[in-house]
Parts: structure tokens; sequence; C-alpha cells
């Protein structure tokens, strides 16, 4: 019992980074970007976030909690924001091509945020040293009162807020892309461009707020790995790189729509995990688990592929870029 | 109704975007070369900004960790050949319009294969030990590329996600290989394979120990060259890139050519992790592509899948990321400097296309470009 | 300017490039009528229409809306001005609903309320007679239902002007009669309607007032009541113009292709072609007449292999006399090309399908024959031969034939093409719309070739729509209308008038082809 309790809970903290990277990149992607540079965003959202509260609890003596949160949240957005408007740009404005340029981003962002971390390391004093206690003393707190509550009070209540955030913005974006009205342009420009453009929406406009503000959800998953699941530490070991692919997968599994990835990032958490809790694995047939998310989202891709329900479709035009006169 | 005052009077957009069709060879590699040394130049100044060395220097110790010495030559030489080669083998796909972002992948399945072959099959003669460290490696980066392969020709299944999520099936099979190969036990690392016979490593050829890995991927320069540009099976990946319905009034079988090209590309990506084990490391890791399998996708892209041009870019990125290693070392940083200033390049180059296919029309020249307006339909 | 006027176009002049779409157009369309826009394939009209939806921008003149000058630049500020219009091709948003697509774009509150916007459609359906179903995705929708949705997203938006391009070339008999009541009942309600068409009867049974358009200019507005079907032709198609092509009397004819029974089905569901027979002879010029999309491209791919045509279908081809005769439905072009089937086709897609606009002119000439020769590698020298010498004798204007040819202007294009399709020294040679978009020197570049090949014995199908044409260089005339051979008609005695009307309607007792054998 206690087992299959932790193993939800390391499922649901490991959930909670791809759902954020995966809900940032849907929406993204419902607005035809096919960004590869999710991985590199979150990079650049998670070290963006421990930069700002690393100079912050340096400073101050004495650090109040609730400006380290609103400076790692801030710093991690604007940063994020930023790396999705240069995506943005290049791929909207000057037309570049989305795969290349995504991955480009991601080149890009783990050598930004490993180079920056790498230097932080150093200046702390070596790997792991890196002290933003308060910070991450935030981002881990959980309901007081929750260690009586018993296994359905663990299992719901022991975690820092950003899970909670996560699932609320996946069930924001899922309302807002299902729901709203701009929601409904937002889908249009995805799905058809030039039928967006004569109903006159601004594709443009739209193609960009939905890239960046998706890029700036997305970096979100970074900090909250960086500032929960490392406990505000930073090691260049790749995982973050490897976690946003994954978040890219997670997208699939969801078919597109926010509110799966609840669901599909926890499912994702168990299947990585399970091998830890399944008695009598050897060291390497655990490593085989490790694939299973994977096999899964392959598994759903071609299951939507050959099924043809057009509302598991991709968007029609993902990963193709616009131009009025070109019909 | 009427509440369009606004609408009266005569405004055009001041800029308008239209396609260009008149840059020529040059002109495009003057843009393209514009590009890179506008981003030489903003690297510069961070690099300035970091270390406050005259950015001449920094070019200067850059060139020395790249070619400083007959040794770092040889690495510089052996990675661009590492990188060349999946180059090459994606030059294909991507020229069909298969994204095959799943060179991470092939790599490592062509690399374990190289690696069971060493661990398993030593004590065979060389010549037949080699045989099958190239066959199966190759055979298991084209199984590899085959899988996506058919499902996008038979399905129409979305090639760039099914082969990035190969990848982390090949990456799993890897930890599975190098834990159960883990030597010494306990170190997560397969350690140098047959470190004291040395079965299974490349030779080294005039002394040179990785003149053979060069003179390989040099053959496969010109090899893949005249593929894509002299033969049947290359004009035939060309159509199927450029429009499958006129491949199909051709008579060309589009799924077979889909199927053919990602066995070869999928093969050749093997035969780089190939090299990569027997030809570099001696030893297999998921590390042994490194992100390679990205970046090359950007040389093959950028290098227009001309492979002597593809020579090219390989060199300028692993100069820079030597170059970056040099300066990160000498000054005390460290070395992902050098991933931060290939970005920086790659996104000028990136952006530099534009210019390339399109031309901005201001509102006054509005009357001379009216020609690249549409017809009735 | 009368009372009622709710559009005045003045003067409007629209050039693409060298060619004049639209010269020096003056029309008006009331409140309250449904006024006819006629005119033969690429006499200007959807042009026309374009600007005033905000497609295009126009080069000169002014457009007037309820009395005031008004500039179009998009078609946001088309619908501002309550203009709305039904494109050819619909503009909608396969997996969304009705009510999804209605809505798109317009203002309002955050949150969509769909059940609001449903009870708003039914009430508009209702008021015009209308039947839909708000809820339902538009992949689900037959193309008549499409059309409504189209038309109810004008009305929702408020247009006060309908301009419907086309809209009964999809529909059913039953669907079209719908239509019209429906557009009677809009007409009722006091919005002017303009309908583009060429289908004469429709013409006469809806409209108030027809305006004709002959090759980009306009001829004259008239009261339907006050006209009859052989006026309009007459206006539509204009004095026969003498076009001095020089046209031999066929000789050596002998069936080479027997088409019969020939059925296909396009993507929406519908009959592309309906039980089609008719035989295609070695030494003439068969011209194809029809309506754009009357089965057309459906008729040559089937014969090319790009199709699959159902049912009884078979095309059956005879090398020689007395020769065995081989069946090609159900073979791929590769299948066809083995039997030595000598089949030459210009698509109207020209880049799209026939050449590859990513190679110069070496590599284009290499599609059809780069399986030649053993080994794996192509051969290059007998296409660089004939690359040079077709840019020689066609004059192609490129800066070396290895530009690749997407960058060539349209007319030059068409001459790779189509003189890569010579070379191969065909026994059919099928073309379609193959001067479409050339200027006048080209055009009679290419119908030149066309004459010499049908002097070598060749057997060559054009598929046109300018009329003055067909009618001087075919020997034959098949005219198509609705998937269907409304008529095969002697080129030589046949009038301008007989194929318009026939391109129109099917006669209603089925005449025995004359050109038949």
């Amino acid at each position: 019992m206690t087992g299959i309790i932790t193993l939800i809970q390391a499922a649901i903290v490991f959930g909670t980074v791809i759902m954020l990277g995966a809900t940032g990149e849907i929406l993204a992607e419902k607005s035809g970007s096919l960004n590869l540079g999710v991985p590199g965003i979150m990079y650049i959202g998670g070290i963006s976030g421990l930069v700002g509260v690393f100079f912050y609890e340096r400073g101050n003596a004495d650090p109040n909690g609730f400006a380290c949160l609103v400076i790692a949240m801030s710093c991690a957005i604007a940063a994020s924001f930023l790396a999705g408007l240069l995506y943005s740009f290049l791929t909207i404005t000057l037309r570049a091509n989305q795969n290349v340029t995504g991955l480009t981003l991601t080149i890009f962002g783990s050598g930004i945020a490993n180079f920056i971390g790498g230097s932080l390391n150093k200046l702390a004093g070596g790997v792991g040293q890196i002290s933003v206690a308060a910070t991450s003393k935030v981002f881990k707190t959980s309901l007081p009162g929750v260690s009586d509550m018993g296994a359905i009070g663990k299992l719901l209540f022991s975690y820092g807020f950003m899970v909670y955030l996560a699932v609320i913005l996946a069930i924001v974006v899922q309302w807002y892309i299902f729901k709203s009205r701009s929601g409904l342009a937002l889908r249009a420009v995805g799905e058809n461009p030039g039928t967006a453009d004569a109903a006159g929406i601004n594709v443009t406009k739209y193609k960009y707020l939905a890239t960046s503000i998706g890029a700036a959800i997305s970096g979100l998953g970074g900090l909250y790995y960086v500032m929960d699941y490392t406990k505000g530490t930073w090691a260049n070991d790749g995982t973050i790189e490897a976690l946003g692919w994954l978040a890219l997968a997670l997208v699939i599994f969801a078919t597109w729509k926010p509110a799966n990835t609840i669901w599909g990032s926890y499912l994702f958490g168990i299947l990585y995990w399970m091998y830890f809790y399944i008695g009598g694995l050897t060291r390497s047939s655990q490593e085989l688990f490790k694939m299973l998310p994977y096999i899964v989202t392959i598994l759903v891709l071609i299951f939507v592929s050959t099924k043809r329900r057009r509302e598991s479709q991709p968007p029609a035009a993902l990963g193709l870029s616009y131009f009025r006169e070109e019909r | 109704m009427a509440k369009n005052n606004e609408l009266s009077g005569k405004r055009e957009p001041l800029v308008r975007i239209v396609r260009r069709t008149d840059a020529g060879r040059i002109q495009s590699w003057g843009i393209r070369i514009a590009a890179v040394l506008v981003a030489l130049v903003i690297c510069a100044v961070l690099i300035y900004a970091l270390v406050k060395m005259n950015p001449l220097e920094v070019y200067k110790a850059m060139f020395f960790g790249a070619f400083g010495t007959t040794r770092k030559l040889w690495i510089t030489l052996r990675d661009t050949a590492m990188l060349l080669c999946i180059g090459i083998g994606l030059a294909p796909a991507f020229r069909m319009k298969f994204w095959n972002i799943g060179a991470e992948g092939q790599i490592l399945v062509g690399g374990v294969a190289t690696a069971v072959c060493m661990i398993y099959l030593k004590g065979l003669p060389e010549i037949l030990l080699f045989a099958c460290m190239l066959f199966l490696s190759s055979l298991a980066g084209a199984v590899w590329g085959l899988i996506p392969a058919w499902f996008k020709a038979h399905f129409g299944t979305n090639e760039t996600l099914f082969t990035l999520m190969m990848n982390y099936v090949a990456i799993s099979i890897t930890s599975f290989c190098v834990s159960k190969w883990e030597n010494p036990y306990g170190s997560n690392s397969v350690g140098i394979i047959n470190p004291g016979t040395k079965e299974g490593w490349l030779p080294d050829l005039f002394g040179q120990q990785y003149l053979i890995n060069v003179l390989m991927v040099a053959a496969l320069v010109v090899l893949m060259y005249i593929y894509m540009e002299r033969t049947k099976h290359g004009y035939e990946l060309a159509v199927v890139g450029d429009s499958e319905n006129t491949a199909r009034y051709a008579g060309i079988d589009v799924k077979k050519v889909i199927i053919r090209t990602m066995l070869l590309s999928g093969a050749l990506c093997g035969f780089s992790g190939f090299l990569a084990v027997s030809g570099a490391s001696h030893t297999i890791s998921t590390g042994t592509a490194g992100g390679r399998g990205f970046t090359a996708i950007i040389v093959a892209w950028l290098a227009k899948f001309n492979t002597f041009t593809m020579a090219l870019i390989a060199l300028l990125l692993v100069f820079l990321d030597k170059g970056a290693v040099e300066i990160a070392s000498k000054f005390n940083l460290n070395d992902y400097a050098s991933q931060i200033i290939t970005g920086i390049l790659l996104f000028f180059i990136l952006g530099s296309e534009f210019f390339i296919n399109y031309r901005l029309v201001f509102a006054h020249k509005e009357k001379h470009a009216v020609q690249a307006e549409g017809k009735e339909a | 300017m009368q009372e009622n006027t709710a559009i005045k176009l003045c003067n409007i002049t629209k050039r693409f490039g060298e060619v004049v779409a639209n010269s020096n157009i003056s029309l008006e369309v009331r409140k309250g009528e449904i006024l006819s826009l006629l005119g033969e394939n690429g006499s200007g009209k959807t042009t026309l229409m374009n600007i005033l939806s905000g497609i295009y921008f126009p080069d000169e003149g002014e457009i007037f809306v309820d009395g005031k000058e008004v500039t179009i630049r998009s078609p946001h500020d088309s619908f501002e001005l309550g203009i709305g219009m039904i494109h050819q091709h619909f503009k909608l948003v396969d997996i969304f609903t009705a009510a999804e697509n209605i809505i798109l774009g317009l203002p309002g509150g955050a949150n969509l309320n769909l059940k609001a916007v449903a009870e708003e459609v039914n009430a508009l359906t209702a008021k015009y007679g209308f039947e839909l179903d708000p809820n339902k995705k538009i992949y689900e929708m037959s193309v008549s239902e499409k059309q409504t949705v189209e038309i109810i997203k004008m009305l929702y938006r408020g247009a006060n002007v309908l301009i419907l391009d086309e809209p009964t070339a999809v529909l059913t008999p039953q669907e079209t009669k719908k239509l019209f009541s429906v557009l009677t009942n809009m007409k009722e309600d006091g919005k002017a309607v303009i309908i583009i068409t060429h289908k004469l009867n429709e013409v006469m049974e809806i409209s108030d007032r027809v305006a004709v358009l002959r090759k980009g200019e306009y001829v004259d507005t008239v009261n339907t009541s006050e006209t009859s079907e052989n006026a309009l032709t007459e206006m539509m198609v204009g004095k026969k113009v003498s076009l001095d092509i020089a046209r031999t009397e066929p000789k050596n004819m002998r069936t080479i292709l027997r088409i019969q029974n020939l059925t296909c089905i396009n993507e929406d569901g519908l009959k592309a072609l309906d039980d089609v027979s008719f035989a295609i002879r070695t030494g003439e010029i068969l011209g194809i007449a029809g309506i754009a999309g009357s089965g057309q491209k459906e008729l040559l791919e089937s014969i090319a292999g790009l199709q699959n045509p159902i049912g009884e279908s078979s095309i059956l081809y005879e090398p020689k006399e007395n020769e065995r005769v081989h069946e090609l439905v159900g073979k791929t072009p590769m299948q066809i090309k083995e039997l030595g089937v000598s089949l030459a086709f210009v698509p109207e897609d020209r880049l799209g399908m026939g050449l590859v606009g990513n190679m110069g002119m070496i590599g284009n000439m290499m599609l059809r024959g780069y399986r030649s020769g053993k080994g794996i590698f192509v051969e290059t020298q007998a296409p660089t031969k004939l690359a040079k010498e077709l840019k020689e004798k066609l004059e192609i204007a490129t800066p070396s034939i290895n530009t690749p040819v997407s960058k060539l202007s349209g007319g030059n294009v068409q001459k790779v093409l189509v003189g890569r399709e010579i070379a191969m020294e065909p026994k059919v040679l099928m073309t379609a719309y193959a001067v479409r978009g050339l200027d006048i020197n080209t055009s009679y570049a290419i119908y030149n070739i066309l004459a010499e090949e049908k002097e070598k014995g060749v057997a060559v199908v054009y598929v046109g729509e300018d009329l003055d044409v067909l009618l001087e260089l075919s020997d034959r005339i098949l005219v198509l209308c609705d998937g269907k051979i409304s008529g095969i008609v002697d080129a030589r005695t046949t009038t301008k008038e007989e194929i318009g009307l026939l391109m129109t309607q099917i006669p209603q007792k089925e005449e025995e082809a004359n050109g038949e054998e």
C-alpha cells in the first residue's frame, strides 16, 4: 500500500513537469507551430528562475518567501516567453522552417542553461551547492497537517503548489481552446489559416501570442523541475531535455487536448517509475521499462493515423507557415 | 452599415512581402555569408562581455582550439567526419521531405550493434568481425528508419513525431545494454571495450588513428553526391519530395521510394554509430550520439542537401564547438558556451533564408510589383 | 444613381502582369434584386467579385456602397460593408461545427455560447427556408449543406449583398431548387444577390437582371424578362472571331482509345464522370468543351491511370489495327507505360503534376524517360540535348537550362511541359487548358504544335475554355456537362451558340453523337 502511494506521489511530481511542458506546447501547436524547442524552453525557464532567486537569496540574509516566489516565477515566465518570441519571429515573420528552428532553439536553450547553471555551481562552490533554500521551500510547501490525513490526504495534498497550478493551467487552457471565442479563432488558425484570415482573424497575432504564451507555460515546467524535483539545485545531466521530449510525446498522447495531459502525465509518471516498485527487476531490465511512455506514445500515434478520427488528428496546418498570397 | 469612414480614401498596406525568384546563386550566398559574419560579430561581443578579451584574440584562441596541434586537428577532423556522416545519411530523407529527426536513435542502435559484435564476436578473424560490425550496425539503423517509414507510407503517420519517439526507445535499449555490460561493476558505464586486444577498433592508417574515419566519410560524400544527383533512385526521391502528384504522374511508386530511402538513411546513421564506437570512443553510452543527430539535420538543411557544402558547414560547426571549448577552459568557463554560439549562428543563418526567398515591397513601389499576384481561379 | 442601388462599380480595371482580367468595368446591383453575372470561363467574373470581397485590390476604378465611395482592402473590410461572398471553394474549417464556423472571427464575449448561436442560426434558417443542423461537423456534410453554412455565415454577419460564385455547380437539381427558393426569400427581404454563373436556364429562372462579361470586358446589362437564352448566348460568346489557325483535314483516322461507360467519383463522393463513352482517333484533334469542373480533369486522369474509375468503366487501347487490345482501367501509370502505350499528358496543374518545380529543364526532361538505359545511373546527355533544343525551338526564356522551372513565367513553364511531352513522340497527346494564362504569341505556338502533332498522325485531345479556339482548332468537339457527354459535334459545322447551349444543359433526347463511328 505504501509502495503504491509513493509510486503515485512520485508519478505526480514527475508528471507535473511534463504536464506544464505539454500544456504550453498544445497551445502553440493549436496555432500551427510545431515547436521542437520545448526542451530548450524548459531549460531556459528553469535556469532563469534559478538565477533570479539565487542572486536575491545571496543578497538577502533573510529572504522573503513571497518575494522568492514572485522573482522565480516572473523570471521563468519572462525568459521562456522571450524564447517563444524568438521562435515566432523566425518561423512566422521570417518563415524559417519550424523543425529546424525548434531544434536550434533546443540546442541554444540547453547551452545557455547549462552554461549559466555550470557557472552558478562554480560560484556556489560545487554541484548541489546552489543554495536557494528559501525558494525551494516555498515551492515544496504542502498544506499543513497533511501527514495526519492518511493515505488519501497524502495522495492528494502532499505536494507543492505548482502541482495544483499545473492542473489548473491545463484546465484553463482546455477551456480557452475549446470553449472560448478566442480559442475558436486559435483553432481555426491552426487548422486552416486561409479560412481564418478570410474570416477577419489576425493570423500572425494569434500565432505569435499562442506560441509565446505556450512557451511561457512550458518554461514553468522547467522551473518546477528545478525548484521542486531537484530541490533548487542544478545538474548538467540532460534530464530536462529528456523530459522536454517526453512533454512533446505527451502532446500526441493527449491528442492535443490539455485536459488529457492531466491523467496522461501521471500515467507517464507511473510508467516511468514503475520499475522502481516492481520486485525482482535487474537494473538493466529497469532501463527497458523507461521506454514505456515512448512506446505507448508511438502506439497512440499509429492508432490515431490509422483511425483517421478527425478530432484526434494534429492541427491540419501544423508545421506550415502561412503566406496570404500563396494560394 | 455606414460605419466605414475609415474605409474611405485609398490606403494600401505600408510594407508588403512578395516572393522573389530572382536571387541568384551569388546573391544567395552573399546573404548567407553576411548572416554568418553578423552572427560571429555578435558572438564576439558576447564573449567580450564575458571574458573581456579582445574579440580577435578570441577567434585566434578558437582557431588554436580547433587546429592548434596535430592532435587537436585530428580530433576536429574526426568529429567533423562523424557529424558529416550523419548529415549524409539524413540528406536523402530530407530531400524527399521526410522529416527524419530520429538520427539520434538510429546512431545509437548502430552503436549498440557495433558494441555487441565487439563484445560477443571477439576472436573472429578481423575481416569477418568488421564485416559483421558494418553489416549489423547498418541493419540496426535501417530497421530504426524502416519502422516510421512504413507507417508513413501506408497510413501517413506523422514521421516527425514518430522518429522523435524512436530516439528514446533507442536510448532505453542503450541504457539496458550499458548496465548489462557494465565494467567495472557499479560504474554505470561500459568502459573501453577490448582495451588490450583492440579488437573491433578501426585500425590506424599511416600512423594516424582517425585517418580511416575521415577517408570513409570522404568517400561517402562523393558517393552520396552521385547517388542523389546521378542515379535513378536519387532522381525519384527528389521528385517525390517536390510533388507526390508529379511522382505518380511519372509512374513512380511513392510508397516504395519512401521506404527505400529511409532504409538507406537509417543504415547510414547506423553506420555513423559504428564510426562513433569502433572508430572513436571504443565504448557505448547513451551519450554516444550526443545530440549530433539533431545538429546534423541543420547541417543537411542549410547545405540544401549538397554533400560538399555539408562538409563545410559541419567543419564550421565543429570548429565553433572546439574553439568555444578552448576559450571556456582558458577562462574557466564551461563547455556549454559552444552550444550558445552554435545556436546564435544557426538562428542567423535560418533567418537569412527569408531575404533570399522574399522581398519587402514598400507602398510607393507598389505599382512595380504587381506581377507577383495570382490569376483568376 | 438610383435610390435603391446597393453597390456601384465604376471603371474597374485589374491586371495580372500582362493579362487584363477586368477592363474598365462598370456595373450596379440594386437592393431587392437578383443579378446574374454571366460569362464564359476566364471572362473575369470571379476576379471582379473578388475585388468586391477584398481578395484583390483594383488597379483602377471606384466602388460605391450605398452611394458612398469605399476602399476594400481585405475580406474584413468587405464584411464591414455588408458584402458577403460565397466562393466556389468553401472557406470552412472542416473539424468545426456549422455554428462554430458561422461565428468564427466575430467579436463578442469571451465565453462561447454555442447554444445561443445555434438558436440564432435556427431562427435564420427558419426565416429564409434553409435546413441545417448547427451542431453538425463540416466534414460530415454534403456539398449543399456546406454551401448552406456559407450562406448563413454571411447572413449572420449581416450581409446585405450576397455574392455566390457558381453556386449550383456542385448541387443536384433538387438542391438547386431549394437554393433558389432561399435566394428568392432573401431578395424579398430586401437583400441584393449576385450569382456568378454560366447556366442559362438558371439565369432565366432566377434572376431579375443579367450582366454579361466577355473576355474581361463589360458587354451589357439586360432585364431577364426582356431577353432570351439565345440572345444571352450571343452576348456571352460574342461574334465568331477568326483566329487563323491552320486546320488540315484529318488523315488516316482510326480509333486508338475506346472509352466505355467511364464513371469516376470525386473527393466529395459525387460522380465527376457519369457513364461516359466515346472514341479517341488518330490524326484528329478532339476538342473537349465544358464549364470548368464538368469532369475534364477526371477524364484525362482516368486515361493516364491516375484515377480509380468504378463500375463498368473500360478504356481500351488498340495499338494497331487488328492487334491485341489492352484494358487500361485498373492499371498504374507505370503499367500503362510498360504496355507500350505512348501517352503524353499535359495536366492542368503544371507545377503540381507534370513538372518538378525545384528542378531545372534538364531534370524535368528526364521525368518521362529516366528509367531507360541499364544500370543505376540516369542518363543526362539526351535530356540536356533535348532541353537545349527545346529552349531554342520553343524560345523558352530561362536564364539557363538548370534554373528551377518554378522560377519561370507561366508561358515558359507550359512550353517546357508541352515540349517534353511532344518529344516522347506520343501516339496520344492529351492537354488540359494548354494555353491558360499564356499570352497570344505563346498560345499560337502551342496551337501550331498541336496541329503539327495531328499531321503526324497523333491522336490529340484538347481540353479548352475558349470556344473560338476550340471551333477553329478541333475536328470534333465533345461537350461535357455535369460529368456527362451532352454532345459530340463536328467542329467545322457547329456554332458557338450550339456549344454554349450544350455546355449548360443536356439535350432532353439522347441524340446519337454524330462524330461517333
